[in-house]
């Protein structure tokens, strides 16, 4: 694992940008999702049923899908020793089979809590053709150091 | 006044549901999800990563629904499994035939492991009056739920929050 790198709390500043993350959604990306959450709802795989049942246009990436692509997006940016604490999202629209969505994100919080755990708050948005379908706010632990892995803190050194 | 049924009154601030997942983590899932998102991190497909920073396999945080969500056929059950039923409670209460998912808060405590089990229950956190959206008329709810070990320690609180409704032209 010598390649793999970890941004450490030092690296980021706020107002920092995450690389955009372009993705084109195909029904296969939709259902996939919903296959790998164990979903069976049939809005996220029945374009018939999204269509006329629930009357939108097509079948859509469900909930928790989409908060894995949320991870994973902080994640590729952060290196393997970020760690979730904390996300809430809204979905204001949803992202369907044929979109083009685009991933932004931006560093709102750089700071070290009472135990020690370095953290960064990031504000992320989920666009399709330049509107907001979801917007993101999270918290993700980081490195303080190369000997520092946020992964290893239990009880009252983890405070998401 | 509120003008919700007494059944559903009597829901809110309650544990309910409180059920154990009906399989355990496993590691064949947990790659499905990664493939699913593209989520290359090394600590799910490079044991050697896994082993140094997670000290072993874990699941990603954010699929702890998968390992809750019952199996849609099952021959101890009739009909179909239902995950988060408060969310399919209120709709039948209701009479809301369609819903929607507007917005997920998730805290992260404790990763989950495959081989680990995973308790959940609901809480009805609170419903809102009638309000008419580009969709339908409904109401929205939010539930918490809480994913934790066979022994209680938390895993994930997530607060959901959903829109039930009747489409207007129905």
């Amino acid at each position: 694992m010598s390649d793999i790198r970890n941004r450490l709390l030092s690296d980021f500043s706020v107002g920092e940008d995450i690389p955009p993350l372009d993705y084109d959604v195909s029904a296969s990306t939709v259902v996939l999702g919903a296959i790998a959450t164990r979903d069976c709802r049939p809005m996220h795989h029945d374009r018939d049923f999204a269509i006329n049942r629930n009357g939108v246009k097509d079948i859509f990436l469900n909930t928790p899908n989409l908060a894995h692509w949320f991870e994973r997006y902080v994640t590729d940016w952060t290196g393997p020793k970020g760690r979730p604490g904390r996300m809430n999202f809204a979905m204001r629209g949803s992202v369907f089979a044929g979109d083009h969505m685009t991933f932004n994100g931006k560093v709102n919080d750089v700071s070290t809590d009472e135990s020690g755990c370095g953290w960064i708050g990031v504000d992320i948005t989920v666009q399709v053709e330049g509107a907001t379908m979801t917007s993101c706010k999270a918290r993700f632990a980081v490195p303080t150091s190369d000997d520092d892995n946020p992964w290893s803190r239990k009880g009252d050194a983890w405070k998401p | 006044m509120s003008d919700l049924p007494a059944e559903v009154q009597s829901w809110i601030g309650k544990k309910r549901h409180e059920e154990a997942g009906e399989f355990d983590v496993e590691r064949g899932f947990i790659l499905t999800a990664c493939s699913s998102v593209e989520n290359g991190n090394a600590i799910y497909w490079d044991e050697d990563a896994a082993n140094e920073i997670t000290a072993g396999w874990i699941a990603p945080p954010t699929t702890i629904s998968t390992w809750c969500r019952p199996h849609y056929w099952a021959p101890y059950r009739e009909g179909e499994g239902l995950p988060l039923r408060t969310h399919f409670d209120l709709k039948e209460a209701l009479g809301l035939p369609e819903a929607i998912m507007s917005s997920d808060e998730l805290i992260f405590y404790e990763p989950v492991r495959p081989g680990d089990r995973v308790n959940q229950y609901q809480i009805l956190e609170s419903v809102s009056d009638e309000k008419t959206t580009r969709l339908g008329t409904g109401r929205f709810w939010n539930i918490e739920v809480h994913y934790e070990s066979l022994s209680g320690d938390p895993y994930v609180v997530e607060n959901i929050a959903g829109f039930g409704y009747v489409r207007e032209s129905s």
